[in-house]
């Protein structure tokens, strides 16, 4: 299969990169890792007449220690977000779920940055950034913005990322004491997430201090299951309660029934799959 | 029409210049450009590996990549695995092993379970069958590459079995 024409341009610098943006208009595509645009692009369901590939630009790649983040650049593939020391140590669930995306091949090319702003709602990296309070840095015709997770995820395939700007760099607070895990229910290998629960939990004497719940694939966008972390603080460290606390991680949800499954389906997933996580979170 | 771009790619230890569209996929370059048919299109879809290369040294599907953005950069493709007509341990072992049946899939595979060795020398099972995620194989059932990429991590070694049989020693065994 072979896209539709289009000229090609491949900046070094995120100047360069956004002074294209606004030279080429409204018809043009950004290039990260392709792993999610070139395949639709072969399928034609996408013919940009331009596009913009930011695989050269050095400064949007790597994760360093700024103070009481890490920052990470948008084009940091995911099999280094998968083993890369800082993430272990910090943000352990970012490195869990990158580990889970597609396959190895997929996870060498495809990036961190181009999962956030493709915002596939089964794509597994957005309910991580979500449970992790990340902030979000995005470079534009008028200078950056930070755009706090929350409010980055706007609907299917769509984020506050405008026309003319660029994902340039994904901030994420150092949590220490933090225990995580990534729990994935798929069919079949390489699949994306039919459901998936991003889980973060704190334990304290022996209860569990706080908790920090993603949901993948449960809505257009990821969802924090709130009353799950509601439920959680101050929950004992036994299954029992933990199992009661998680059978509310479907309120609030809204997920597709698609042939992987329907919604009544998926919600009684999040309720198993919530446990599983955070039971996994807390050593358990 | 879009412009085309100049690319310089090193493929198989051979560097490489040529006009290319920039909607020409690595894997069509590879094969109708270079003449490197031993890198199969299967699925043309991300899913089955067959078209897997290595980029600077780690796999990619090069279905999934345009040739523009492999300029200046290395590729190896299975047709670069075997050195002075010595087959790598890996095509070895897949040939020792019977680790193939029709074989579409195995090109793909030897290039995944070599980037596979070479972020973990030592996989188990498991992690062998995880590596392999990305790359399909309708005929096997997996068991013969596992061992085969198992044996090679073990350091089986095998005798040479030659990488390319006479024309005569291809007749001799009934194939033309």
């Amino acid at each position: 299969m072979i896209p539709s024409p289009f000229d090609y341009a491949a900046p070094t610098t995120v100047a360069q990169a956004l002074d294209l943006l606004a030279d080429a208009g409204d018809d043009v595509k950004v290039l990260a890792g392709g792993q999610s645009l070139i395949p639709v692009m072969k399928l034609r369901m996408a013919d940009p007449t331009m596009v913009v590939d930011l695989g050269r630009i050095s400064e949007l790649t790597g994760v360093t220690d700024d103070g009481d983040s890490l920052l990470i650049g948008a084009m940091t593939p995911h099999h280094v977000i998968a083993k890369d020391l800082l993430i272990a140590t910090y943000a352990p669930l970012l490195a869990q779920a990158a580990a889970t995306v597609a396959d190895p091949q997929v996870r060498h090319r495809g990036t961190l940055g181009g999962a956030l702003v493709h915002a596939d709602p089964a794509g597994d990296m957005p309910a991580p950034v979500l449970a992790l309070d990340a902030t979000l840095v995005v470079a534009g015709p008028h200078g950056e913005r930070s755009i706090a997770a929350a409010d980055f995820f706007q609907g299917y395939f769509t984020t506050a990322v405008q026309e003319g700007e660029i994902l340039t760099h994904i901030r994420i607070p150092k949590y220490v004491g933090w225990g995580s895990h990534y729990e994935k229910f798929t069919r079949v290998a390489q699949q994306w997430s039919i459901v998936a629960v991003a889980a973060m939990v704190r334990v304290e004497g022996g209860a569990i201090a706080a908790a920090r719940i993603g949901l993948t694939n449960m809505a257009s966008t990821p969802l924090r299951a709130r009353g799950v972390e509601a439920a959680l603080a101050g929950c004992a460290l036994e299954a029992d309660a933990i199992a009661t606390a998680c059978a509310q991680a479907a309120d609030g949800t809204e997920p597709a029934s698609d042939l992987n499954g329907d919604a009544a389906y998926r919600r009684h997933l999040s309720q198993v799959l919530t446990k599983r996580a955070v039971l996994s979170a807390a050593g358990l | 029409m879009a412009s085309s771009k100049t690319i310089t790619v090193e493929v198989d230890d051979v560097s490489y210049t040529d006009d290319v569209e920039p909607r020409l996929l690595l894997v069509q370059y590879l094969r109708e450009r270079l003449g490197k048919t031993g890198t199969l299109i299967g699925c043309d879809t991300t899913n089955c590996g067959a078209c897997t290369v290595h980029l600077d040294g780690v796999s990619v599907k090069s279905c999934t990549m345009f040739a523009v953005q492999a300029d200046g950069h290395q590729v190896t493709t299975i047709e670069g695995m075997a050195t002075d007509g010595k087959l790598a341990p890996l095509q070895e072992a897949f040939h020792q092993c019977h680790a193939l049946q029709c074989g579409f899939c195995t090109p793909g595979m030897i290039m995944q379970s070599a980037s596979l060795l070479k972020e973990n020398p030592h996989p188990s099972e498991a992690e062998i069958r995880d590596g392999l995620e990305g790359n399909l194989c309708r005929c096997t059932g997996y068991q013969n590459i596992v061992a085969a990429v198992k044996s090679v991590a073990d350091g089986v070694e095998y005798g040479d079995s030659g990488v390319s049989a006479s024309l005569e020693d291809a007749q001799n065994a009934g194939v033309s």
